[in-house]
């Protein structure tokens, strides 16, 4: 095998020619592969940062998308840089308050909770995959991330309701939670279509926003009905 | 591995195959690890690879067959071997092309969906309120839209309905099995049903694909949406029936005289649209009086784990409150 690439070698590199390996000595040697380009990243290195910076940039950054969300304007900034810790942290948000505080029927808090994640999930998946079938530009997880992010002011309309029910808890207090929950489920609906609509063919926007209002409804509803099993079982 | 067949050819001695074979299983396992080391997105390369390598196998074999048929053991090892490197060069393309077709199956279904989401919202209109207005013209096919995106938002709009009536009912305990029965009913039976019916329209030769079958009953649940969010919300008995007889009973009629007219002869057509009529208005009954079964399931079960403390306490006031809240819902729910 050496001896024939030897004797091919020699015509183009005659002064390499001479040089030989005796057959008892095993041929050995390092690779080294220079590392060179992956060095230049370093200034955008998170690594050696504190971890309360890393968490206050990440909060800050669900922060602004919440504002996007309350204060609807166009803008892609949720659209752009998605994520999926808002959408989440509303979701247990909301399936704690709708889960009932007592502790001893251990039959109703887990059905509650598992009924919240897979109405906003599954949901939100069905829409998302509605509108990629309708002819849609969004990616999966943006919509995903958008949906969620619009259910901020149901979750809002779920805190002022518990509140509402501490203290009154007759007509008035119906009143001002269907009240509440109503805008708020406009404001979902209104806010969810002022993102996801202009992904959308014009001629079918109303058949993507059909299950949108679908879906925002049917978690409205779950605010609006919501009372503790202290009222209902004396 | 290309100068397999010609080194065979010309190797005189028996052992130089066997050598030549052994290399060649070795050079075929070291493509097999570089295939692994591939991570699925350059797997058409691997599969060419493959085919390639697969050829020249065959070539080989063929050419060592064609030159040594005394030697049958050496020949017999060979096939051997090559066929145990076929067989897992072929389950590692297998595995990977699995793999491949999993991570793309979600935009390829997709596509393979789109067509039948094709659709604007003035048909999607006109089409719901065709379902509600039966067409007497049976002796010529009448058209069926292949879409699914009306039957759906349909069938979720009943899920939400059914959803909102077992609440209404009083029961909120259930919360998490509600969900799930208003889910699994409606799904339930309009893939159920439609199965059924295609399954029965290609017994008796209708003209009837399932689409179309899935198309037709998806529409014709509109008259339901309408009776039970009416009913649900207002409760007379007799505003039921009357709207179970009027828009519940158009929309079957609808769904019949489709089919009467993609079916030839009448015990056909009896039992098609016998069977469809009798599903579709006893679905719609059942969906309006199914809380009401679930209200007793659920009066059942709070009364099962009760049941020991009456027998031995039998004036136990506690209980005695139990049974008159629930007496109360009783008589709510009734009407």
């Amino acid at each position: 095998m050496s001896m024939a690439a030897e004797e091919e070698a020699s015509r183009p590199f005659a002064g390499l020619s001479d040089v030989s390996i005796s057959e008892d000595i095993p041929v050995e040697g390092d690779i080294s592969v220079p590392v060179g380009p992956s060095r230049t990243e370093e200034e955008f290195s998170t690594l050696d940062e504190p971890v309360k910076e890393t968490i206050l940039r990440d909060l800050r950054a669900v922060g602004n998308k919440f504002i996007h969300v309350l204060y609807p304007r166009r803008s892609s900034a949720l659209l752009r840089d998605w994520d999926l810790w808002g959408p989440l942290l509303l979701c247990v948000t909301l399936a704690l308050l709708l889960q009932d505080g007592t502790a001893d029927s251990d039959h109703e808090g887990g059905p509650q909770f598992a009924e919240v994640f897979v109405i906003v999930w599954f949901g939100s998946i069905i829409i998302t995959l509605n509108s990629k079938l309708l002819g849609g530009t969004l990616s999966f997880f943006q919509s995903l991330c958008v949906l969620g992010y619009c259910i901020l002011p149901l979750t809002v309309a779920m805190v002022v309701c518990r509140i509402v029910l501490f203290g009154a808890s007759g007509t008035i207090g119906f009143v001002v939670r269907l009240v509440v929950v109503t805008a708020s489920f406009g404001w979902s609906t209104f806010a969810s279509t002022a993102f996801l609509s202009d992904s959308q063919p014009a001629n079918r926007r109303a058949l993507v926003v059909y299950p949108v209002f679908l879906f925002y409804f049917v978690i409205g509803w779950m605010v609006l009905t919501f009372s503790p099993s202290t009222e209902r079982q004396p | 591995m290309s100068t397999g067949p010609g080194s065979g050819t010309t190797n005189a001695e028996p052992w130089g195959s066997f050598d030549d074979n052994l290399i060649q299983g070795s050079s075929a396992v070291i493509d097999m690890e570089n295939l692994d080391d591939t991570s699925g997105s350059s797997f058409e390369d691997v599969g060419e690879m493959h085919q390639r390598m697969r050829e020249e196998e065959e070539v080989a074999a063929e050419a060592a067959a064609a030159e040594e048929g005394d030697d049958g053991e050496f020949l017999g090892m060979k096939g051997l071997k090559g066929q145990l490197g076929r067989q897992v060069a072929d389950e590692v393309w297998q595995a990977g092309k699995r793999q491949a077709s999993k991570a793309f199956s979600l935009y390829g279904n997709i596509d393979i969906l789109r067509p039948y989401f094709d659709v604007e919202p003035a048909q999607v209109r006109s089409r719901l309120l065709e379902s509600m207005f039966p067409i007497r013209m049976i002796n010529y096919p009448q058209k069926i839209a292949g879409e699914l995106y009306g039957p759906l938002m349909l069938v979720f709009t009943l899920v939400a309905i059914l959803l909102h009536g077992m609440k209404t009912s009083g029961t909120v305990i259930r919360e998490g099995t509600l969900m799930g029965t208003a889910i699994g009913t409606c799904f339930g039976y309009w893939l159920g049903v439609s199965s059924f019916i295609y399954f029965l329209a290609y017994l008796v030769n209708a003209q009837v694909t399932m689409l179309q079958m899935l198309s037709l009953l998806g529409y014709g649940l509109f008259g339901p949406c309408v009776v039970l969010l009416v009913t649900y919300n207002v409760h007379f008995h007799v505003l039921f029936y009357l709207l179970w007889l009027l828009i519940g009973g158009l929309s079957t009629l609808r769904m019949v005289a489709v089919l009467l007219s993609r079916t030839v002869g009448r015990t056909p057509r009896l039992l098609l649209c016998g069977s469809l009529a009798l599903l579709h208005m006893s679905f719609l009954f059942y969906l309006h009086f199914s809380y009401h079964r679930i209200l007793e399931g659920l009066l059942d079960s709070l009364e099962g784990p009760n049941l020991a403390p009456i027998q031995r306490v039998p004036r136990d006031v506690p209980e005695l409150t139990l049974n008159n809240t629930l007496l109360g819902h009783g008589l709510l729910a009734t009407h």
